[in-house]
C-alpha cells in the first residue's frame, strides 16, 4: 500500500492520564478517509489532538506523507499553527466575533504559500454555503454550522483534514443533511483524512480504512472490509457485526422493484431505492441476517444464495453462537450461526458452503 | 460654590484616573492572561497577591509603599541612583500607588473575560494557522471586550475614589498630590460644609453614573 517508507501516516504515541493510558503504533494509508472508531474513552480523540500538535506525547513521533511534525527523539516538535493540517471540531467551534465570510477567511489569510482564491470559492460551492456568507454563526442551524467548520478547514488547502466526531452533536436530521456532504468530500478530496467517530453507520458509509481503539490501545487497524470481516477481534459496528461491500449496480428489476448490486465474486439482489444502473454503491450485511447451508435450497424465501468458502470459525459473545467467516471469490462475509448448525453442517475451514443472506441494505449511493 | 482649587482637584484626580487605567490595562492584561491559562503552581500565590488591595487598609498598603519608594527603602535607592529622585509626595508615586490599589478592580474582570473565551476556540484558531499572539489579538481580546469595559469603568472609578493611599504616599499638596477625596477632607477639617457637599454631591453623581453606564452595557452577562 505504501510504496516507501516515507509514504503514510505514521504516529507514536504514549501519554498517561490519570485513570487512562494512551499507547498506539500506526501506520495508516496516505489517502482516502481513515475512521478512527471506538467508544467514549478509548482514545481516539486524543489520538487525533497528538497527530494535530494540540496534545504533546512525550515521546511521540508524527509523520505525514514524509513530513515529519513531531520527533521527541530529536526534540522536534511543530505547534499545531506550523502544521499543515485543517481540524473539525465536533461543535464546529466557529468564530462567534466573525461572520461565516470572515470566518472562512481567517486560515486562508495566515497560510503561508496563500493558495489561490478557487479553492475557497470551491469549497463554498461543495458544501453549498454561499447563501451563508454574510451570517454571523449564532444564526446558523447545527448542520449549517458544521459545513462552515468543514469548509473552512478545507479553504487553506491541508496536507491532512482532521475530524473529531463532526455529526455527533448533530440530531438525526441534521446528520442526514451532512452525510452526502461527507460522501462528496470522500470522492474528491485528494488528501487523507482521519475521521473519528462512535457511529457505525459513519464508519460504512465514509470509511476506507478503519481502526478500532479500546482504552488507549489499537484492537484492529486495515482496510475496512478485511477489518470488518476479521473474526480475531471482536469488531461490532454497533450491537451487529458484519460486512460492508463495495459493488455496482448491475440491473434493476421494476417489476418486484430490486436492484442487483455486482461486487467481485458475486451479486446481491437488494431492494431498489432508485438507484441508476452502473452506480457505485456500498452494501451492508449484518451475520444475523447470514445463514449457510450445505446444499442449495430451491424453495427458500431467501432471495440471495452465494457459493462460499468458509475461512475462519470463531466463538461469538454467547456461547450457543458461532461467527463464522465465509469467502464469496475474495470478498469476505460473516455469518453468526448456532454451535448446533456448525456440527450438523460439519463445518470446518476451507469447506465450501452456500451463503443465504437474507438481507442486506445499501448504505450509500455515490 | 466650587472655588478654583477644588477645579485643580477635579483636574488632578481626572487626570491619575486617566493615566492610572492606561498603565493598569497595559500590565492588567498579560497579568491576566496569565493567570486565566496558566496551571502553573504559583497562580494562586499571584492570585492573591493581586487580590490584597481589597482586603488591606489602604493605609498598609501606604504605609509600605512609603518605606520602599522612600530614601531608604529598596525601591527609593533605585530610583534615587537613576536620577529619578524619591516618588513620595509626587505625582508619579501617586500613579504608582494607584496602580497597586486598583489592580484587582482591573485584572479580575479581566481575568473573568478571559477564562469565558472557550479554549477550543483558540485551538481552532492555532489549526487555522495563528501563532499564539495572533490567536491572542484576532481571538481571545475581541471576546473578551465586555471584560475590558467593566475594568476600565472600574480601575477608573476606583482610582477617583481613593484617600487613604493617596494621603500615605501623596501628602497634600495643591495641584500635585491633593485630588478630589482629599480636598474634601480639608473642607471638612476647615468647617467649610458648603464646599465639601459640593464636591461630595459631584462625586456621588459622577459614581453613580459611572455605575449606571457600566450595568445598562452589560444586559445580561456575556454575549453568545
Amino acid at each position: 500500500m505504501n510504496p516507501t517508507p516515507a509514504a503514510g501516516i505514521r504516529v507514536t504515541a504514549r501519554i498517561v492520564f490519570p485513570g487512562f493510558t494512551l499507547s498506539v503504533t500506526l501506520h495508516l494509508p496516505g489517502q482516502g478517509v481513515v475512521a478512527l472508531f471506538g467508544h467514549s474513552g478509548s482514545g481516539k480523540s486524543t489520538l487525533l489532538r497528538v497527530v494535530a500538535g494540540l496534545e504533546r506525547a512525550p515521546h511521540g513521533f508524527v509523520q505525514v506523507n514524509g513530513t515529519v511534525w513531531q520527533d521527541e527523539a530529536r526534540g522536534l516538535f511543530l505547534p499545531t499553527h506550523q502544521r499543515s493540517i485543517g481540524y473539525v471540531f465536533q461543535d464546529a467551534a466557529l468564530f462567534p466575533h466573525l461572520d461565516v465570510w470572515n470566518n472562512l477567511l481567517f486560515g486562508v489569510k495566515r497560510v503561508v504559500n496563500n493558495p489561490a482564491r478557487p479553492a475557497l470559492e470551491q469549497v463554498i460551492e461543495m458544501l453549498g454555503i454561499a447563501p451563508l456568507l454574510k451570517r454571523k454563526p449564532a444564526t446558523l442551524s447545527g448542520g449549517e454550522r458544521q459545513r462552515v467548520a468543514i469548509a473552512r478547514a478545507l479553504a487553506v488547502t491541508p496536507e491532512l483534514l482532521l475530524m473529531d466526531e463532526p455529526l455527533a452533536a448533530l440530531d438525526v436530521a441534521r446528520k442526514r443533511e451532512i452525510l452526502p456532504y461527507l460522501e462528496r468530500l470522500h470522492r474528491e478530496l485528494a488528501i487523507p483524512v482521519l475521521y473519528v467517530t462512535h457511529s457505525p453507520e459513519e464508519v460504512a458509509r465514509l470509511a476506507d480504512h478503519l481502526v478500532v481503539l479500546e482504552a488507549g490501545q489499537v484492537l484492529a487497524s486495515g482496510p475496512l472490509q478485511e477489518t470488518l470481516a476479521r473474526i480475531d477481534v471482536p469488531i461490532r459496528l454497533g450491537e451487529e457485526s458484519g460486512v460492508v461491500i463495495d459493488a455496482i449496480i448491475g440491473a434493476r428489476d421494476q417489476e418486484w422493484h430490486l436492484a442487483r448490486a455486482d461486487f467481485t465474486g458475486g451479486m446481491l439482489w437488494i431492494r431498489d431505492p432508485g438507484v441508476t444502473i452502473g452506480q457505485a454503491v456500498r452494501v451492508s450485511v449484518l451475520a444475523r441476517d447470514v445463514s449457510l447451508a450445505a446444499e442449495p435450497q430451491s424453495k427458500s424465501s431467501i432471495l440471495n444464495l452465494l457459493p462460499g468458502e468458509v475461512s475462519a470459525m470463531i466463538e461469538d459473545t454467547h456461547p450457543a453462537n458461532v461467527l463464522v467467516r465465509v469467502v464469496v471469490g475474495p470478498t469476505p462475509f460473516l455469518a453468526r450461526i448456532t454451535r448446533r448448525s456448525v456440527a450438523a453442517l460439519d463445518l470446518t475451514v476451507r469447506k465450501s458452503v452456500w451463503v443465504q443472506v437474507k438481507s442486506a441494505a445499501l448504505m450509500e449511493s455515490a | 460654590m466650587i472655588q478654583a482649587a477644588d477645579w485643580v482637584a477635579i483636574g488632578l484626580t481626572l487626570k491619575l484616573a486617566t493615566v492610572t487605567t492606561v498603565i493598569l490595562l497595559l500590565v492588567g492584561t498579560p497579568l491576566a492572561w496569565w493567570l486565566a491559562r496558566t496551571h502553573s503552581r504559583w497562580r494562586a500565590l499571584i492570585r492573591a497577591i493581586v487580590a490584597l488591595p481589597i482586603v488591606l487598609p489602604p493605609t498598609v498598603l501606604g504605609f509600605y509603599l512609603l518605606v520602599a519608594l522612600g530614601p531608604h527603602g529598596w525601591i527609593g535607592a533605585w530610583t534615587t541612583r537613576m536620577g529619578w529622585g524619591v516618588l513620595p509626595f509626587t505625582f508619579t508615586g501617586l500613579v504608582v500607588a494607584s496602580t497597586l490599589y486598583s489592580l484587582p478592580f482591573v485584572v479580575q474582570p479581566l481575568q473573568n473575560a478571559f477564562e469565558a473565551v472557550p479554549d477550543q476556540l483558540l485551538e481552532a484558531a492555532a489549526t487555522l494557522r495563528a501563532s499564539p499572539l495572533d490567536t491572542f489579538f484576532s481571538i481571545a481580546l475581541p471576546l473578551a471586550r465586555p471584560g475590558y469595559l467593566t475594568a476600565t469603568v472600574l480601575g477608573f472609578a476606583h482610582t477617583i475614589g481613593e484617600f487613604g493611599v493617596v494621603l500615605m504616599i501623596g501628602g497634600n499638596i495643591p495641584g500635585v498630590t491633593r485630588v478630589v477625596s482629599v480636598q474634601i477632607y480639608d473642607h471638612v477639617e476647615a468647617l467649610e460644609l458648603e464646599h465639601a457637599h459640593a464636591l461630595s454631591g459631584g462625586m456621588l453623581i459622577f459614581s453613580l453614573l459611572i455605575l449606571l453606564l457600566l450595568f445598562s452595557f452589560q444586559p445580561n452577562g456575556r454575549r453568545s
